[in-house]
């Protein structure tokens, strides 16, 4: 068994109004999957982030620490939530992902995890 | 000798390496070997004779190489070993021929030609870029030295070199697994692996850039490993068509290119050449595939191929025939390259005029970019006399041609004009 992250991205200027019907149906589609992977053992962890505009970066240099408003990468995309799997190979993994990106309605990125 | 073991390598390299990586389940441990195993070929093979089973001794010498090898590595744990072996199947056996009776020798030469499925699918994986899973193929299905896939494709050796290197990386690191996908999978993975054997083909075919029209080489290895394919898979009727596709297109491949290197259009080409041995055999998968009744874009060209073979002049071509084909191709892949070829057909069964309107219908911005967009309409305002039109439509096709020998073509066509 090995471990993927199977992240979500999108523009950046997306603000989530989880009170529009269309959030609703995606937070219910993405209950439903969280569900499955559960079920099915394949589930390790998950989380929906705040928007990259509320992160902050941090350095360390020889000892010095400095912290700067956020996010790390200047792109348009940035990331907005992933899961952790276990999958049995990358077919199972991309299996998996296939079904995200249809719960979260946008593109997924999957990475395998080291070790 | 020397002639015949070249021979046995072009038709074992890729099963021995299949069988070596599931066997050990490293992709650049089996390549080793296999290299090593042909050496030792290369020693032993002029003296003692080629053995009655060549691919069997060379896999086997591989595999004895192979453990040896991680013999010597002795610091490579256990641990270590495992977590670089590729997700390989268990259930498949690991033995070699030598020690079983008849009926496990079938078992094993199952296994083989399973072995060499896994790796197409494996090379032809789509989390592969498409050029990634064509050197994949051709280095490890086809044996092609790297500076040989490089000087195929005009890139530089170090470009495809580290082309290799990062497609085995992605395999190995995401846990690819080599195997057979299941039957919900394997349509779009068999997809896959056609779609990149019929890319070497082409590349083969109609270089995209370079100063030889046709490298006989690659489009030699791509009929091989589609043989290989359709044999081992010959319940895919779209496996049997690219097969088909490609004899049909390479029979003509003598009296494509005049002696002075030029390109001669389908037309115009001198029938008598055409290879009829190639043309029977793609006919007869055409109608093997017709027989079967399941329709694929493949299998449709080369009926459309099929049909070009038939006519011994371009006059008598059945081109209704082929406009209710490429009909039928668009029903399946409604882009703008199938509708320019049908508006080819419809220029020639009713005439330029009508053959411009079909070509109207196509959304010129999608095909800018194409240059036999520009080569056919070109041809069609010539044909009606609309020159003016017909001259630009012939520089923007010579802007967009790289291959030298298709540039000279369009610029004496333009100049006949």
């Amino acid at each position: 068994m090995a471990q993927y992250m199977i992240s979500v991205w999108h523009d950046d200027s997306y603000e989530t109004d989880f009170s529009s019907p269309e959030a609703q149906r995606i937070v219910a589609l993405v209950g439903a999957f969280n569900e499955e992977l559960q079920q099915a053992g394949a589930w390790v962890f998950a989380a929906g982030l705040h928007p990259a505009s509320s992160a902050t970066v941090v350095r360390s240099s020889a000892g010095d620490v400095s912290m700067i408003d956020g996010p790390y990468a200047e792109t348009k995309e940035q990331m907005g939530g992933f899961w952790m799997i276990e999958a049995v190979d990358l077919d199972a993994a991309l299996a998996w992902a296939a079904k995200a990106a249809a719960a979260c309605g946008g593109p997924v990125e999957v990475r395998p995890s080291q070790g | 000798m020397t002639d015949s073991i070249a021979e046995v390598f072009r038709r074992e390299v890729g099963r021995c390496t299949a069988s070596l990586i599931r066997i050990f389940g490293d992709i650049d441990l089996a390549e080793d070997a296999v290299a090593e195993a042909f050496v030792i070929a290369i020693e032993k093979w002029p003296e003692a004779g080629i053995p009655p089973n060549p691919g069997g001794w060379i896999t086997t010498t591989a595999r004895n190489r192979a453990i040896d090898r991680l013999r010597r590595e002795s610091t490579r744990s256990e641990r270590t070993l495992a977590a670089h072996r590729l997700h390989t199947d268990d259930t498949a056996p690991e033995d070699s021929p030598e020690s079983h009776d008849r009926g496990k020798l079938d078992d094993f030469v199952d296994v083989i030609a399973d072995d060499q499925l896994r790796l197409m699918f494996l090379c032809a994986h789509p989390a592969l870029a498409v050029d990634a899973q064509v050197a994949l193929i051709l280095r490890l299905l086809g044996g092609l030295e790297t500076d040989e896939i490089a000087t195929a494709f005009v890139v530089p050796d170090v470009t495809l070199a580290q082309r290799i290197v990062r497609a085995k990386r992605k395999l190995h690191d995401n846990h690819a697994p080599y195997s057979i996908p299941g039957s919900a999978e394997l349509p779009e993975r068999l997809q896959s692996v056609l779609t990149a054997i019929y890319l070497i083909y082409t590349e083969g075919h109609t270089a995209t850039s370079g100063r030889t029209l046709t490298r006989t080489d690659l489009s030699g290895e791509a009929i091989r490993l589609a043989r290989t394919l359709a044999t081992l898979m010959p319940d895919e009727t779209e496996a049997l068509g690219l097969l088909a596709l490609m004899l049909l297109s390479e029979s003509r491949r003598r009296s494509r290119v005049a002696i002075d290197g030029s390109l001669i259009r389908l037309a115009d080409q001198d029938r008598t050449q055409w290879d009829r041995a190639l043309i029977s055999e793609g006919q007869e998968l055409v109608r093997t595939c017709l027989r079967r009744n399941r329709p694929g874009p493949f299998q449709i060209q080369a009926a459309i191929s099929a049909v070009h073979a038939d006519a011994t002049t371009s006059q008598s071509t059945d081109w209704s025939q082929v406009i209710i084909l490429y009909d039928h191709l668009y029903e399946m892949r409604p882009n703008p390259v199938v509708a320019l070829n049908r508006s080819v057909a419809v220029a020639e069964l009713h005439g330029p005029a009508e053959g411009l309107a079909a070509l109207g219908e196509i959304e010129p911005s999608s095909l800018d970019n194409y240059q036999p967009y520009h080569a056919a309409r070109a041809d069609f305002l010539t044909r009606v006399g609309r020159l003016d039109e017909a001259a630009a439509a012939y520089d923007r096709a010579i802007e967009l041609t790289s291959n030298t020998v298709e540039r000279d073509f369009l610029t004496r066509q333009r100049a006949a004009n």
